[in-house]
């Protein structure tokens, strides 16, 4: 009906807009317009899950089975408000550890072991080679249809140069690597590439449409019509579940698709890596189940119009969609249908392509290299070159190779088993990936041992019938078991036969998988670097701001080297600005004494995962570090504490400022104590030094009395003087201990509301009388009225009186005590008219047996202690005592707050 | 009849003294500070200084240093209630002849300083 150049020039020039959009949304990313960056392109990109599978072959399923198609697509929309809680975390944790796919994920999460990520690379390659081989014997006999060439004759039949599906092939491929390939850094996100694949969905979405449409309502007239032609055709088994098994069926299926919409290459590759927003997860949570139940409301209708309209088998199910505008003569229907199929194609294999040979590059190349030291020596600078072109000839390789595949072998089978196959090889990585986010006790040994039984389940229960009949392997295995071993055969394994072919492999592979996992986890114990990884994808939400803090690492690591490492793979000016946005992100020094930080350690092997996968990074960055065995109490410790690093942090600071105060403190109180301590061996030596001196006196004149016979007048006077010196000594020893208690804050006062007028008037009364003794005028003025203050009466007497026994000694001639309010404050002032106290002398003049030292040679009488003890009763009462020389008159002053609050609060704390 | 100066600043035990020593048949002169007892060295020239130590004005140490640089033959005695060691050490050094600590035992006292001046 077409030329095939026609044809061909419109496959070419779609991929030639693919090319186009790719290339022009890298140019507005690059002015900093990220057309990806927004949540309906991240739904569309995830509709990469629709492939030719969908375009064709769900028609092609729904015209055998009726309506179970629809469960590949139930499990994805049941599943959808799961994304929140599961592809929200492992989009997280592979932003947070740089994953680069679903291998680099699961062996990052089993310690950065690099067996199971060569291993899960070998299975998604196996898994999912077939299915893009499929993709491409979709669009080759979509376009073998179009050419109306005879349908039974098997278009694997032409050698490849005339095979415009191999030239398509290599036209993807270009279109993988120029798109796929760009940036070093496999995490780094495709902008061209993701616009590319949401173009394609819409596209693929549109071109269904259309013709679901043409079919329904212009072929037919209407669905009523299609199912009434269908029900008299006697297809009404397909409106309905069918047979007994069909509600496991439906269980089986919808669980298969959930798996596979989370952790397929591609969906992976769409959902998580080329994920720019978390927040996306929010809109994809309701438009990606739309847009699923958009591209499948015109299946049923389709294929049952197909089975009405092409009755004979003149078309096969799968090409219904094509088949209806080419019998109607719609040219340019059938050509925009034919585009769609191809988009639906093109959009897998792209994707799964990058993905795959992201996963061969960076966990199966680079760990071999790398574990061959003398290579990694020699190739070290180069190891950045030989990184990216090991990924674009792995591009070429896979796609090569599915379409050797769809060559050789593609051509035996449907769509949808294929596609069922390879769903059922991803759905092995599940317990793993699901354990491995949840369950921090999940181990290496489980996920690599039921990994492994569920692929060998996987390949003797799906694939092997698939090679019987492709004629590989003798059918008896099929009837016989192997071994002739009934319970063995692959499609009833110990006689379980009533499930389906898929759902049995499902079931067995899966189970067996689920089981050694959890049984072997519960049984092994971790590495430490195991446990490590293990607790902080878990808690991931915890971790992700200091995770370069949470992976524990002891060791010592030169800086130099480590940068060297990283310019092989980043180049020197990415290198620099990666140091420096570390520098202004921790706030670190990036080393000492050359010797990087454990932190940048972590953070430089998180940059190298970003490129080179998490295993191959770990042997990268162990190969310039000196690492020390870290035993797993010491993970555990860490990990415990990075848990609340930032608290923790934030409280050590704290605390640190606190000790470094009360170390202060402490000196000071040390520095105090030390003066304390001279302090008090003066006042002690000086205390016995004035202790023996009436000691002398009471001595000598008791040794004459003794020894002499005195005339009695004589007699009385030195008794006299013996009573006068005991009483002294009496008196030194109350004021020595009065002083001590003021010092060490044990005296109490007893403060009682006194009035400060009639307080004063008694205290002064017993001083007339030595005043007038000494022929002292004695002048008393109290500015008072009724003045009522909290205070220790006697004590403020006691100062008092000393302050005024002090005027009395060295007045000449008149002594004068005034007393009045100001500022709030009681003011008491003893005058007199004496020579005064020497300038020099004045600041020690409180200072304990402080006598002036001009003293006339009649010394007064007097401990020393008397106004020492004033200024500590003074400063119990929140007051305070000075003294001043005033128009030739000495005048000793003190003050108290009126305030009682003040006074009461402070009574007790406040003193020396 | 031997003359002695007693100093110190304490009136009651001045008064002992002074008894004391009378009482013995010395001629005692007697000083309050150590001014005044640098004036008596001068004027009534004794031969025998007891001497305090903590004194207003100029100290024991210097009236003793005094005394010694004018005439080693005027014999000092310090009676202080200063009893370290370095005191003792330090009295003695400036050339005292006696190094007495307060309180005093009255007959103890009037035997050395007689020990002193035979």
């Amino acid at each position: 009906m077409f030329s095939n150049l026609l044809i061909i020039s419109f496959t070419f020039g779609y991929l030639a807009l693919l090319f186009a959009i790719a290339w022009f949304s890298e140019r507005t990313a690059k002015k900093g317009r990220k057309l990806s960056n927004h949540p309906a392109i991240y739904a569309l990109t995830l509709a990469v899950y629709c492939t030719a599978w969908t375009y064709y072959g769900s028609v092609g399923r729904a015209a055998t089975n009726g309506l179970e198609f629809l469960t590949i697509y139930i499990g994805p929309s049941l599943i959808a408000p799961l994304w929140w809680v599961i592809m929200r975390k492992i989009i997280r944790i592979s932003k947070v550890q740089r994953i680069s796919s679903i291998a680099d994920f699961i062996s990052s999460r089993y310690g950065k072991n690099v067996t199971l990520g060569g291993v899960v690379t070998i299975f998604c390659l196996l898994g999912i080679l077939p299915y893009t081989s499929i993709q491409i014997k979709g669009v080759a006999s979509s376009f073998q249809i179009l050419q109306e060439s005879n349908a039974s004759e098997l278009l694997t039949n032409i050698p490849f140069y005339q095979d415009t599906a191999f030239y398509l092939a290599i036209g993807l491929a270009l279109f993988t690597v120029l798109f796929g390939t760009r940036d070093i850094e496999a995490t780094a996100q495709h902008e061209g590439m993701v616009m590319a694949v949401a173009f394609e969905s819409i596209f693929k979405l549109i071109a269904f449409l259309v013709v679901g449409i043409f079919v329904s309502f212009f072929v037919f007239d209407g669905f009523a019509d299609i199912f009434s032609q269908a029900a008299s055709s006697g297809l009404e088994h397909l409106f309905v579940m069918q047979g007994d098994n069909g509600i496991s069926e439906w269980f089986w299926m919808s669980v298969l698709s959930m798996m596979a919409i989370l952790f397929l290459p591609r969906q992976f590759q769409m959902g998580v890596i080329e994920n720019t927003n978390e927040k996306h997860i929010d809109t994809a949570m309701w438009l990606f189940p739309l847009y699923l139940l958009l591209i499948n409301v015109f299946v049923l209708p389709i294929a049952l119009g197909g089975l009405v309209y092409f009755p004979f088998g003149s078309f096969e199910a799968d090409t219904f969609v094509l088949a209806f505008p080419i019998a109607f003569n719609q040219e340019w229907l059938a050509i925009l249908v034919y585009l769609g199929g191809f988009s639906a194609a093109t959009g897998m294999i792209i994707v799964s392509t990058i993905a795959l040979s992201t996963m061969v590059s960076n966990n199966l190349v680079m760990p071999i290299l790398l574990f061959n030291e003398g290579f990694q020596k020699k190739y070290q600078h180069k190891l950045g070159a030989i990184l990216i072109w090991s990924r674009r000839t792995a591009i070429f390789l896979i796609i090569l190779a599915a379409y050797l595949y769809y060559k050789e072998v593609a051509g035996q089978f449907t769509l949808v088993s294929i596609g069922l196959i390879s769903f059922v090889a991803i759905a092995q990585f599940t317990p793993a990936i699901i354990g491995g986010i949840f369950w921090k006790k999940g181990a290496r040994l489980g996920a690599l041992a039921g990994i492994i039984a569920g692929f060998l389940i996987w390949f003797y229960t799906l694939v092997v019938p698939t090679m019987v009949t492709a004629g590989y392997v003798s059918e008896e295995l099929l009837t016989e078991g192997l071994f002739g071993l009934g319970f063995l055969r692959p499609q009833s394994l110990l006689g379980f036969d009533e499930m389906s072919y898929i759902t049995h492999g499902l079931f067995f592979s899966l189970s067996i998988n689920t089981l050694l996992y959890v049984l072997i986890s519960l049984f092994t114990l971790q590495t430490s670097k195991e446990h490590n990884q293990a607790v902080v994808f878990v808690d991931i939400f915890r971790f992700s701001t200091s995770l370069d803090a949470s992976v524990i690492w002891k060791g010592q690591a030169y800086l130099p080297d480590l940068k060297a490492l990283l310019v092989n793979f980043l180049g020197r000016e990415k290198t620099d600005e990666a140091l420096n946005e570390f520098k202004t992100q921790t706030g670190k020094a990036l080393s000492q004494k050359n010797f990087a930080d454990p932190e940048l350690v972590n953070y430089s092997e998180r940059l190298l995962s970003g490129i080179i996968g998490s295993a191959s990074a770990r042997i990268l960055v162990s190969s310039v570090v000196k690492e020390e065995e870290i035993s797993m109490q010491e993970v555990l410790d860490i990990l415990k504490e990075t848990q609340e690093l930032k608290s923790l942090n934030e409280e050590l600071r704290e605390k640190s400022e606190e000790l470094k105060i009360a170390s202060e403190k402490l000196q000071a109180m040390n520095e105090a104590l030390r003066l304390n301590d001279m302090l008090k061996d003066e006042f002690i030596s000086t205390v016995t030094h004035e202790m023996k001196t009436p000691i002398t006196s009471i001595r000598a004149f008791s040794e004459i009395l003794l020894d002499d016979d005195l005339p009695e007048s004589e007699r009385r006077r030195f008794l006299d003087i013996i009573i006068q010196e005991a009483n002294r000594m009496s008196r030194l020893i109350d004021q020595v201990l009065d002083l001590e208690r003021f010092d060490s804050g044990r005296q109490e006062l007893n403060i009682e509301s006194t009035d400060v007028r009639i307080m004063i008037l008694e205290a002064t009364d017993t001083m007339y009388q030595v005043m007038k003794e000494k022929g002292l005028d004695f002048n008393i003025e109290l500015n008072l009225e009724d003045l009522i203050l909290d205070l220790d009466e006697d004590r403020i007497k006691q100062v008092i009186l000393n302050l005024l026994s002090n005027a009395s000694k060295f007045a000449k001639s008149k002594v004068e005590l005034s007393a009045d309010v100001k500022d709030g404050f009681l003011r008491v002032v003893a005058k007199d008219d004496g020579k005064g106290i020497p300038q020099e002398e004045i600041p020690y003049i409180f200072d304990k047996f402080f006598q002036a030292k001009n003293q006339t040679s009649k010394k007064p009488i007097g401990s020393g202690l008397g106004l020492a003890i004033s200024k500590k009763i003074i400063a119990y009462h929140q007051g305070e005592i000075v003294v001043n020389r005033i128009g030739g008159e000495t005048c000793f002053e003190f003050s108290l707050p009126i305030n009682k609050d003040v006074l009461k609060l402070n009574q007790l704390s406040n003193h020396e | 009849m031997s003359k002695i100066l007693i100093v110190d600043d304490e009136p009651n035990i001045l008064l002992s003294l002074e008894y004391l020593f009378k009482k013995e048949g010395f001629q005692v002169f007697i000083a309050r500070d150590g001014e005044e007892a640098l004036g008596i060295v001068e004027k009534d020239l004794p031969e025998l200084v007891i001497l305090d130590i903590m004194m207003p004005k100029v100290d024991g140490y210097e009236v003793c240093k005094y005394i010694k640089q004018k005439s080693d033959a005027v014999k000092v005695v310090f009676l202080t209630a200063k009893s370290k060691q370095k005191d003792i050490e330090k009295g003695l050094g400036l050339g005292a002849d006696l190094y007495l600590t307060k309180p005093f035992g009255n007959k103890e006292l009037v035997n050395k300083v007689k020990g002193l001046l035979d």
